[in-house]
């Protein structure tokens, strides 16, 4: 392998109904700062059916260059099809860093192409960091259970691929109207060959719970007691206009869905604010939150390790401190005496 | 007959694990060597299909003598057969590495009874990078199956499996051809608690040891540190967050600071404020 033949930062841009992944974006801005460093360029991989205006879009968000596959056959994600294109892709051009978003899509994309390449992949990454000379890529992440972070270097192979946490890179602000360059690829591939078929797609949730979106967070833990407990935080939540967060342990006790639980195995989350409501402050659940904007924690213990990560905090028992909140509240926004007409 | 191979492996339960805070090292004594308990539900799902469908299930697991321990517990929640594969050679093993050792043994494992599914955990709770089914699937070349949680269908004789896969919002129905790769999601099932009769199997149970030697048309250079592309370079505590300040008064007095602090977003606050609600 000749390293000095791999040059350039890509990213994989994830779609999914006409539209790029967020954590795409995320990774095209953290991408851009990599390619500067390196003075190289930047490129995404798009990968699916009518996706040409979409190249469009990830130019707007700094890449140089687009790589496009497009294809009936790319419709739904498949291993086998997507890591075919891939595949030749970095065989044709040879990047030198590849990054891809640590979501299902992402981690079983990066995970079948690294083996075949084959090259190292460091997984859930959440920092990342360039060598201007060597180009060695720093990959940061946890590991443990969050317990730990480690450094995870690959010296011997190109391309250095990473899979990224969503929400811990930052984005650029679009550049509407800017210029790049689509290169349109295709690789002889048959629907016959590809030993998976996409029978059907279910969606479960009607409406996305988008807590990695949100504004504002109630999160509770386990020291609401239990489900009934537990309602104070949604009636705080639907007077703010907040999604509601949850511990694992929550989660765990079946209070709550998953895909409200916050933390290591759960959605990393930066609100502007977000409480922390009867949550002890494991590190797992720290790591997911601890980048909002203003944190404010209510725990009967003076000693909860959530007071350490929290800007402002309240010891005392959550089921009387939290309706106080939710009064006040409503009060402060001239909505006393208003049903909580938005609970569903 | 359908032979299910669940792939294993021991950890350290990390959540009792301990930091050492003047050195920021992990206390590994502190930690007791567990079942990764993403792979009790593989080794569980192996043994549900195993009820529908007939057949046997073997466990594999790369790792050092003392992961017996962990094949014991897939022997309780009611596999038949255990292998491990114990080599001074695979110390230091990356998910690559990992993946092709496990490969080698998968193919001496399918010499004896040839394989129509292998069932992987979503991840372990050490490494937990996920990457090791995958890497399996493609060593084999089986379609690989990730965020599995459900199986609906094995149909061995027709040579197909339906699966649904979980998505961000929902989920996606699968059909591969067998054999293939599963990596499965823990609410796919609920691990009850072993019976008598596979306790007092489990306690006796030897597994198959397997060595470097014992593998056929090992590439020695693609074993454990070696073999691994990617290297830890450094491992640090996590940073710890910067404590605020726990407002005083009463509680009166001290939601109406909270207020205070809160109503500098006041934009926040509109009707249609936040994301949506549960
Ligand atoms: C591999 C791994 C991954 C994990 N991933 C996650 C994750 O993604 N997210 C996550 O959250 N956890 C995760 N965990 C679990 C985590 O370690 C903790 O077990 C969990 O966060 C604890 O949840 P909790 O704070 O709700 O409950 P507890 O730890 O039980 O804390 C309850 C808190 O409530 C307080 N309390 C009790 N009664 C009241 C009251 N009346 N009013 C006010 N306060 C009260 C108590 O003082 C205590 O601090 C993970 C663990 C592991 C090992
Ligand atoms: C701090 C730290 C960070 C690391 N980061 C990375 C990294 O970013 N990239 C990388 O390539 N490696 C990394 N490693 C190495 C990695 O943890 C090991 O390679 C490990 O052997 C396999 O990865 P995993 O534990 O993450 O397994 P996962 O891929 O999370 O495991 C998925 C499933 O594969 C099966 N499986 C995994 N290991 C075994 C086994 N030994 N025997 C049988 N079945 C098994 C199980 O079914 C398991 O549920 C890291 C190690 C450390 C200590």
């Amino acid at each position: 392998m000749n390293m000095e033949d791999y040059r350039g930062v890509w990213v994989f841009i994830e779609e999914k109904d006409g539209i790029v992944a967020p954590v795409s974006l995320e990774l095209l801005g953290a991408g851009k700062w990599l390619a500067e460093k390196r003075k190289t360029e930047l490129a995404g991989v798009l990968i699916g059916e009518n996706v040409q205006e979409l190249a469009q879009t990830v130019v707007e968000y700094g890449a140089d260059k687009v790589y496009v596959y497009d294809d009936p056959i790319y419709r739904f994600y498949r291993t086998e099809s997507y890591m075919k294109a891939m595949l030749a892709c970095v065989e044709k051009y040879k990047p030198e860093i590849l990054l891809y978003g640590a979501t299902s899509t992402g981690k079983d994309l990066a995970s079948a192409v690294a083996t075949d390449l084959p090259t190292g992949l460091t997984a859930d990454t959440t920092q990342l960091d360039v060598e201007e000379d060597t180009g060695l890529l720093l990959a940061s992440r946890p590991a443990f259970g969050g317990n730990i972070m480690a450094t995870i270097l690959c010296k011997k192979y190109r391309p250095q691929m990473a899979t990224v946490r969503p929400k811990v890179m930052k984005a650029l602000s679009r550049n509407n109207g800017a210029t790049g360059e689509f290169i349109h690829e295709s690789i002889p591939i048959k629907e016959e060959d590809i030993r998976t078929k996409v029978l059907e797609i279910v969606q479960t949730t009607t409406q996305r719970i988008r807590i990695d979106e949100a504004d504002i967070i109630v999160a509770g833990g386990k020291g609401l007691g239990g489900p009934l407990g537990f309602q104070v935080i949604h009636q705080l939540a639907n007077t703010l206009g907040a999604v509601v967060g949850a511990s694992r342990d929550v989660v765990e006790a079946g209070w709550i869905g998953h895909h409200h639980q916050v933390g290591q195995t759960g959605a990393t989350v930066t609100p502007k604010i977000y409480f922390a409501i009867g949550i002890s402050g494991a590190i797992q659940h720290i790591v997911g939150m601890q980048n909002s904007g203003l944190i404010i924690a209510i725990n009967k213990d003076p000693a909860a390790a959530i007071f350490q990560a929290a800007h402002y905090g309240i010891v005392g028992d959550a089921l009387t401190i939290v309706p106080m909140i939710t009064e006040a509240f409503k009060i402060a926004l001239g909505r006393e005496g208003e049903v909580d007409a938005r609970k569903v | 007959m359908l032979h299910i191979v669940a792939c294993i492996k021991q950890v350290p339960d990390t959540k009792i694990i301990k930091m050492n805070p003047k050195t920021n090292t992990m206390d590994r004594s502190s930690a007791p060597a567990i079942l990764n308990p993403y792979d009790a539900h593989a080794v569980e799902e192996a043994v549900r299909l195993r009820a529908r469908y007939g057949g046997i299930v073997s466990v594999l697991t790369m790792g050092p003598p003392p992961a017996v321990k962990a094949i014991r517990k897939c022997i309780e929640i009611g596999a038949d057969e255990g292998y491990m594969i114990t080599d001074r050679a695979f110390a230091g093993a990356d998910t690559l590495a990992t993946s092709y050792t496990l490969t080698k043994a998968l193919e001496k494992i399918g010499e004896i009874t040839p394989i129509d599914l292998i069932v992987c955990g979503k991840m372990t709770i050490d490494g937990d990078t996920g990457q090791v089914g995958p890497g399996i699937a493609r060593r084999l070349d089986m379609p690989p199956l990730t965020s599995v949680n459900k199986v609906t269908e094995l149909n061995k004789a027709e040579g197909y499996a339906i699966v649904h896969r979980k998505l961000e919002d929902g989920y996606e129905v699968i059909r591969s051809t067998l054999p293939c790769l599963i990596s499965v999601e823990k609410e796919i099932n609920e691990v009850p608690y072993s019976s008598l009769p596979n306790m007092l199997r489990a306690a006796r149970y030897q597994p198959h040891i397997w060595s470097v030697s014992d593998l056929k048309d090992i590439d020695k250079t693609q074993l454990g540190l070696k073999g691994s592309p990617t290297i830890v370079s450094s491992v640090w505590a996590p940073k710890k967050p910067q404590g605020g300040q726990l407002l005083e008064g009463e509680p009166n007095e001290q939601i109406r600071q909270l207020l205070a602090v809160m109503l500098e977003h006041k934009e926040l606050f509109g009707a249609t404020a936040g994301g949506g609600v549960s």
